[in-house]
């Protein structure tokens, strides 16, 4: 159980003034279970790579597996492999249509043909997934606010019981409340069902606490691929790219340069105090 | 398919019809296209034609770019020409099954073809010479008096140049919303029509929504910078006509007269 | 008097039904006192929900008290006659950048402000020009802004507010919807109108990265302001600030934790030069 991309490509408006090659030469083996996280800047090719993932944009060339299948060949099922791969976009309560919230997760196993019993027995466990109090579930998704409306959106996706959860951006616009509520729901998926979570993010303190690795994109390549203490050792390399490492990196080296002889890998404020209590003997 | 239309694209460059004034470049086209419907004989098409073509070669848009925007057209051109050419009677050309192709037909289909190329042509020269932002101006101040009949000029010009500046961010955010339906199984093109239209509503829903949250947020920013309608504004880019811009109207005029004379006389 | 003062400030959204009947009535203000010195740089902080939006929408008179007064330069936001003397003072800047731009032209968008106010041509061209180059955006000024990025097109809107020559600016959230790169160009951007043009800057935030450098820093919450300092006096309180979903930058929170642990770490660290400075004393 893998997806596995082989030389993908992808050129945007191919033939037309405004080509511009998104995608260059990416090879990537997502395992089952990871907890994997991409960051790079705006434009750096990642939205693109990951619609890339589920089929929804086609690269111009290369290959991409799922579970062993070739995803381009003829007679795929592309529709069952978005069920499979659970895309949530960014901004996802953009998207919500219906009268109700349940109503609106149940769109997704609805369109996958399930039962009328199966589709609401999922809306339900995927609403309770996300934490939302159930005295909500027969209001106007328009009545809640935005970090419940996001919540909303996720459990729609995950109404359909995918295998992988690509998250863009969701905690974009959320308070920081809003914003550890979402990734601990998310990490909480990922521990208790063994989902293969994918987050893209422009924060590397959120990364650098969630994910087990992390891959780092710029001007559609990916440029480091790595744990994140050792992509994090490259700080350099991420500001010359317009990225940067925890703020927590950045003062374990200045200790080391006072003199203080740190570990520099450490990434999330509980692994850098643990490093500093201990190289102080406390 | 969006892509080739080149109606209403702003195409840059520094040419004399760049720098004429909207009024001049909006009052030309609506002659041009009057004019293209009262000539009748060969000579009037030749008049029209070194019109059009002087136009475009001062221009400085490539005739090529032009063209493209032809291609959206093409479907109604052909069904124009086939109604001309099979349903007029008259001198019979050719006949097989149960069509009948008469001179005054084949005539008329070229003729209208014609008619047609000019139109698209002569307005996208317009088009492609003037912002959005100019063509609104030069509606507001044509259409001016129109105030003392209590239309509302003012509004629907700021109206036409808000919708022109949305139209590329309501065009990316259907795509976007699209994919997001499609990432939660929808299908937007199975089915009878029925189905169809059913499948729109997850798209329309949102994209209603959003637009009138987007109309709520820009009403206010307005709001804030200071906006109260058209009475005592000031503009940045006043219009006012330049020497170049009595000597256009002067060919215009020249021309239409030449096609009226064309009309009587031949 | 401060340039922007409040008193007794409550606001309520009165939701109708379609006869006009009051059907709930949600207060988004319960009774804000404030008070804000011309020149300074203040953050208002609060979660998504705290009030602060409805607040800065009462600074330049788009949203009306329902009780209580707002003055700025003196002047009271609910006569009329102030209306527009009020808006050209306090400009605003939002947080979608997409929906504040008017124009499809980068430098007719800067017009649209003086335009509104009858300024002669020849003002708003020199009006343009000086407030697209101290967002350092001259050069894009023939640009579409459909082809910038995110922080460009804030810097375009700043530009617009700019433009019309306010006292202070009210900065809604101007970075939530950016990329850090965006947030560090409008942030930097809103320091040096602050410093270099005397400009008052009010920002409304829910980053706490952005509010280190702040003069004054007022946090809100259920409609009220619940704390008011300086951002060290605040970043000191961290549990405080939890209780009101909030939290503190990573150095100031790993600082805490440090102390918690035992360490001789004084309160309210918030850069990494602190940070290190006291670590390095305590190995001394």
């Amino acid at each position: 159980m893998s997806i596995i991309l082989d030389k993908i490509n992808y050129i945007y408006g191919q033939g037309t003034a405004y080509e511009i090659q998104a995608l260059k030469n990416i090879n990537l083996k997502i395992e089952d279970g990871e907890f994997l996280g991409i960051i790079g800047h705006t434009g750096s090719g990642k939205s693109t790579l990951i619609q890339h993932l589920n089929g929804l944009t086609k690269a111009t060339s290369g290959a991409i597996y799922y579970n062993g299948a070739d995803i381009y060949d003829e007679g795929y099922p592309l529709k069952e492999l978005r069920t499979k791969v659970g895309l949530v976009f960014q901004y996802p309560e953009h998207q919500l249509f219906e009268t109700t919230i349940f109503e609106d997760v149940c769109f997704g196993p609805k369109n996958q043909g399930l039962t009328k019993k199966e589709v609401q027995l999922r809306a339900f466990a995927a609403l309770r997934s996300v934490g939302l109090p159930e005295e909500v579930y027969y209001h106007s998704p328009f009545d809640l606010s935005g970090g419940q409306k996001r919540r909303v959106a996720i459990a729609g996706v995950l109404a359909m019981q995918p295998d992988v959860l690509i998250l863009d951006e969701p905690t974009a616009g959320l308070d920081p409340k809003g914003r550890d509520d979402i990734l601990d729901q998310v990490a909480k998926l990922h521990r208790e069902r063994g989902m293969t979570v994918i987050l893209v993010s422009h924060s590397m303190e959120d990364v650098a606490k969630y994910v087990g690795r992390i891959i780092v994109m710029n001007q559609g390549s990916i440029v480091l691929d790595d744990v994140p203490g050792n992509v994090f050792a490259h700080y350099q390399e991420l500001e010359a790219i317009g990225l940067a490492a925890p703020q927590v990196t950045y003062l374990m080296h200045e200790l080391r340069e006072a003199g203080l002889p740190v570990d520099v890998s450490a990434t999330t404020v509980t692994e850098a105090k643990n490093e500093i209590l201990e190289k102080l003997g406390r | 398919m969006l892509r080739d239309i080149t109606i209403g694209q702003y195409y840059p460059a520094d040419s004399v019809i760049h720098r004429l004034d909207p009024r001049v470049k909006l009052f030309a086209t609506l002659i041009f296209i009057i004019s293209l419907f009262i000539f009748r004989s060969v000579w009037g098409l030749f008049i029209a034609t070194v019109f059009m073509f002087g136009f475009i070669r001062l221009s400085k848009v490539p005739f090529g770019y032009m063209v493209k925007g032809l291609k959206a057209v093409v479907i109604l051109m052909l069904i124009t020409a086939m109604f001309n050419l099979f349903l007029t009677n008259g001198k019979e050309l050719v006949s097989f099954w149960i069509f009948t192709i008469t001179y005054e037909g084949l005539r008329n289909a070229v003729m209208m073809a014609i008619r047609l190329i000019y139109l698209i042509l002569g307005t996208s020269v317009m088009t492609l010479t003037t912002t959005p932002n100019q063509l609104t101006d030069g509606l507001e101040k044509s259409l001016r008096p129109l105030n003392k009949i209590r239309v509302p000029v003012h509004e629907i010009a700021m109206m036409m140049s808000i919708a022109l500046r949305f139209i590329p961010i309501l065009v990316e955010e259907t795509d976007k919303i699209m994919r997001a339906q499609m990432a939660r199984g929808a299908d937007f093109e199975a089915g009878g029509i029925i189905k169809r239209a059913k499948s729109m509503i997850p798209l329309l829903v949102p994209l209603f929504v959003s637009a009138f949250r987007r109309a709520n947020d820009l009403a206010m920013a307005m709001e804030a910078r200071c906006y109260r309608g058209g009475t005592g504004r000031t503009k940045m880019k006043p219009l006012t006509y330049v020497p170049i811009d009595y000597k256009a109207y002067g060919i215009v005029l020249g021309y239409f007269a030449a096609m009226i004379a064309v009309r009587i006389v031949l | 008097m401060g340039i922007i003062k409040t008193n007794r400030l409550v606001h309520e959204y009165i939701h109708r039904d379609e006869e006009g009947n009051v059907e709930s009535i949600q207060s988004a203000l319960e009774g804000v006192n404030l008070e804000i010195e011309k020149g300074q740089f203040v953050a208002i902080l609060g979660h998504n929900g705290s009030g602060k939006s409805t607040l800065a929408k009462h600074m330049n008179a788009i949203l009306q008290p329902s009780e209580g007064t707002v003055w700025v330069q003196g002047m009271d936001t609910s006569e009329e006659k102030n209306l527009w003397d009020v808006r050209q003072s306090a400009g605003m800047v939002f947080q979608n950048p997409d929906n504040q731009i008017i124009a499809s032209v980068v430098e007719e968008d800067v017009a649209f402000g003086p335009e509104n106010m009858g300024v002669p041509t020849d003002e708003i061209w020199r009006r343009v020009e000086e407030s697209l180059k101290s967002v350092g955006m001259l050069k894009f000024r023939n640009h579409s802004p459909n082809k910038l990025s995110g922080g460009q097109k804030q810097r375009v809107a700043i530009a617009g507010v700019v433009a019309m020559q306010p006292d202070c600016i009210v900065f809604d959230e101007p970075t939530a919807m950016l990329d850090p790169n965006g947030r560090k160009e409008v942030l930097r951007t809103a320091h040096l109108l602050n410093r270099e043009k005397g400009v008052t800057v009010i920002l409304i935030t829910h980053y706490m990265e952005e509010v280190v450098e702040a003069d004054k820093v007022f946090v809100m919450d259920s409609g009220k302001i619940v704390m008011e300092g300086t951002p060290r006096q605040i970043f000191s309180q961290v549990e405080t600030l939890k209780k009101y979903r909030l939290d503190v930058p990573q150095i100031t929170l790993l600082a805490y934790e440090l102390r918690k642990a035992g360490l001789q770490i004084p309160q309210g660290i918030l850069t990494r030069r602190e940070l290190v400075d006291a670590l390095s004393k305590i190995r001394a």
